[in-house]
C-alpha cells in the first residue's frame, strides 16, 4: 500500500488525480526498471511515499540518485513512490523480484491504488524474450506496445501518427492454424497478468515493452526511455536525445569490482 | 532493552510475517532499533578489489528518524543490504521509527573473535553504553566464548 514520506498533521497527502503513473515490470535484463532510473534522475523527482508491501523480496540502500555527499545518507527501500507535479507525473519503483505467488496479490493492490488516487492512466515499461520472436518479429523495430480498450480511445491515433508497432498476439497452439489469438509476453513478469486485469477493470493502461536478452542492458533502457519519450515528450528530443538522460550515481560497478592486481 | 537474537534462516516469503509478529507486540513509541547483522565481504562492491580490502569491517544504514552518531562509515552506494535485516530495517523506515543497522563484512564463515571484534565500537554508542560491563575485558571474554565451540569446529577426530 502506498505510504507518503511526509505525514505531520499540516502537510496534506500527495495528491495524484489525473497524473499519468508511469511504473517498470521486473522483466527480463530489467529494462522497464532501468529506464525507470533514467527518468527519475534526469526529472530530479522527489521522493514522496513508499509502496509497503509483501510481495517484493526485502532491500535496502541510501539514495540511489545521490548527487553530492549530503543528498547520500537517504534510506531507499525497494519499492518507491516519486512525483514532479509540473508534469503531472507520478512514478514508482521497484527495485526487487516478486515473492512467489505474489504476483496476483501485487496486481489487486496496485489497480486498488490507482483507483482510488484517481491517476489518469498508467503507463508500464516492459521488456519481452528475444529468442521468442517468430521470423516477422525479428525483422524492424525491438519496440512494441499495447493499449487498453479504454486508452484506445484516447490515444490511439497518437500511436499511429507515431508510426508505433501493437504487439502481435500469437496462436494459443503454435503449428496449428485456425487457433485463437492469445497475448504472449515471455519474460514479462507481471505485465500480462497487470495489462488483462486493467483491461477487465476499465483501467487506461499503455504498456511499452522491448525484445531483449540478458547482458548489459543500459542501451536498452536508453532505447526504451527513448521510445516513452516519443510520446509523453518527458525531455526535449533534440537531436540526441539519448545524452539527455542523467544516469544515477547506483549504476556504477553494475559488472563487479575492481580486479586483483596480483591477476597480472 | 530487547534483545531478539534470531539464529535460524527466515525465508523472503515469512519475513514479512516475522516483522509483524515482533514489532506488532511492541509499543512504537519511544522506540529505537538497532540491527546487527554479518555477510561475506566479496559481496561489498567498490572500485577497487575486495583482496585488498582490510576486512572485517562495519558499515551503516539509518532510518530518517535516527539522529545519534553512528559508529562506522555510512554504507556506499551502490551497495545494498538484503534478507531480514533489510526486512527489519524497511519497516522501521516506513513506520517513522528511528533505526541504526551495523553491516559487518566478513572473509570467515566461521563464528571468529575477530569478526565480533569489528563490532566493538558499538559499545561505546549512546545505547549499549550502559549494558556493556567492560569493554576492556572484552577481548578476555570473547575468547573464553570461543575456546568452547573450537574443539567441535576441528575437522579431525
Amino acid at each position: 500500500m502506498f505510504i507518503p514520506c511526509d505525514r505531520g498533521g499540516d502537510s496534506a497527502a500527495p495528491d495524484f488525480k489525473g497524473f499519468t503513473l508511469l511504473m517498470p515490470a521486473v522483466s527480463v535484463g530489467n529494462v522497464g526498471q532501468l529506464a525507470i532510473d533514467l527518468v527519475i534522475s534526469t526529472l530530479d523527482m522527489t521522493k514522496v511515499g513508499y509502496f509497503y508491501t509483501d510481495c517484493l523480496v526485502p532491500m535496502v540502500g541510501n539514495n540511489p540518485y545521490a548527487t553530492a555527499e549530503e543528498n547520500s545518507t537517504e534510506l531507499s527501500i525497494n519499492a518507491e513512490v516519486y512525483s514532479l507535479p509540473s508534469k503531472k507525473l507520478v512514478v514508482l519503483q521497484i527495485r526487487s523480484p516478486f515473492i512467489k505467488n505474489k504476483y496476483r496479490p501485487f496486481c489487486e493492490t496496485l489497480l486498488s491504488w490507482v483507483k482510488s488516487s484517481k491517476c489518469a492512466r498508467v503507463v508500464l515499461l516492459s521488456s519481452s524474450h528475444a529468442y521468442q520472436r517468430d521470423d516477422e518479429q525479428l525483422l524492424g523495430t525491438p519496440l512494441r506496445y499495447l493499449l487498453t480498450p479504454d486508452l484506445e480511445k484516447a490515444v490511439g491515433g497518437r500511436m499511429k501518427e507515431l508510426n508505433w508497432k501493437e504487439m502481435e498476439k500469437v496462436a494459443a497452439y503454435p503449428g496449428i492454424s485456425d487457433t485463437e489469438k492469445v497475448l504472449h509476453i515471455p519474460g514479462g513478469g507481471i505485465t500480462k497478468l497487470l495489462f488483462t486485469e486493467s483491461c477487465s477493470e476499465g483501467i487506461q493502461m499503455a504498456v511499452l515493452l522491448k525484445f531483449c536478452s540478458e547482458g548489459d542492458n543500459i542501451p536498452d533502457a536508453f532505447v526504451l526511455v527513448n521510445y516513452l519519450n516519443e510520446w509523453l515528450q518527458l525531455i526535449k528530443s533534440e537531436v540526441n536525445p539519448s545524452s539527455q538522460w542523467k544516469i544515477p550515481s547506483s549504476w556504477r560497478l553494475l559488472f563487479g569490482n575492481g580486479l586483483p592486481p596480483a591477476l597480472f | 532493552v530487547l534483545l531478539c537474537q534470531c539464529s535460524c534462516y527466515v525465508a523472503e516469503d515469512q519475513q514479512f510475517q516475522w516483522l509483524e509478529k515482533v514489532f506488532g507486540s511492541m509499543q512504537k513509541k519511544g522506540l529505537q532499533v538497532t540491527i546487527l547483522s554479518t555477510c561475506p565481504v566479496a559481496d561489498y562492491k567498490t572500485q577497487e578489489s575486495t583482496l585488498t580490502l582490510v576486512s572485517p569491517f562495519l558499515k551503516a544504514l539509518k532510518t530518517k528518524e535516527f539522529q545519534e552518531q553512528v559508529c562506522c562509515p555510512l554504507l556506499e552506494q551502490p551497495n545494498i543490504v538484503r534478507d531480514l535485516p533489510a526486512a527489519v530495517l524497511s519497516y522501521c523506515q516506513v513506520w517513522q521509527i528511528p533505526a541504526v543497522l551495523y553491516q559487518c563484512y566478513t572473509d570467515v564463515i566461521k563464528l571468529d573473535t575477530v569478526t565480533i571484534e569489528a563490532f566493538k565500537p558499538l559499545l561505546s554508542s549512546k545505547v549499549l553504553k550502559s549494558l556493556a560491563k567492560d569493554a576492556s575485558e572484552s577481548t578476555k571474554i570473547l575468547k573464553k566464548f570461543l575456546t568452547t565451540s573450537e574443539t567441535h569446529n576441528n575437522i579431525y577426530i
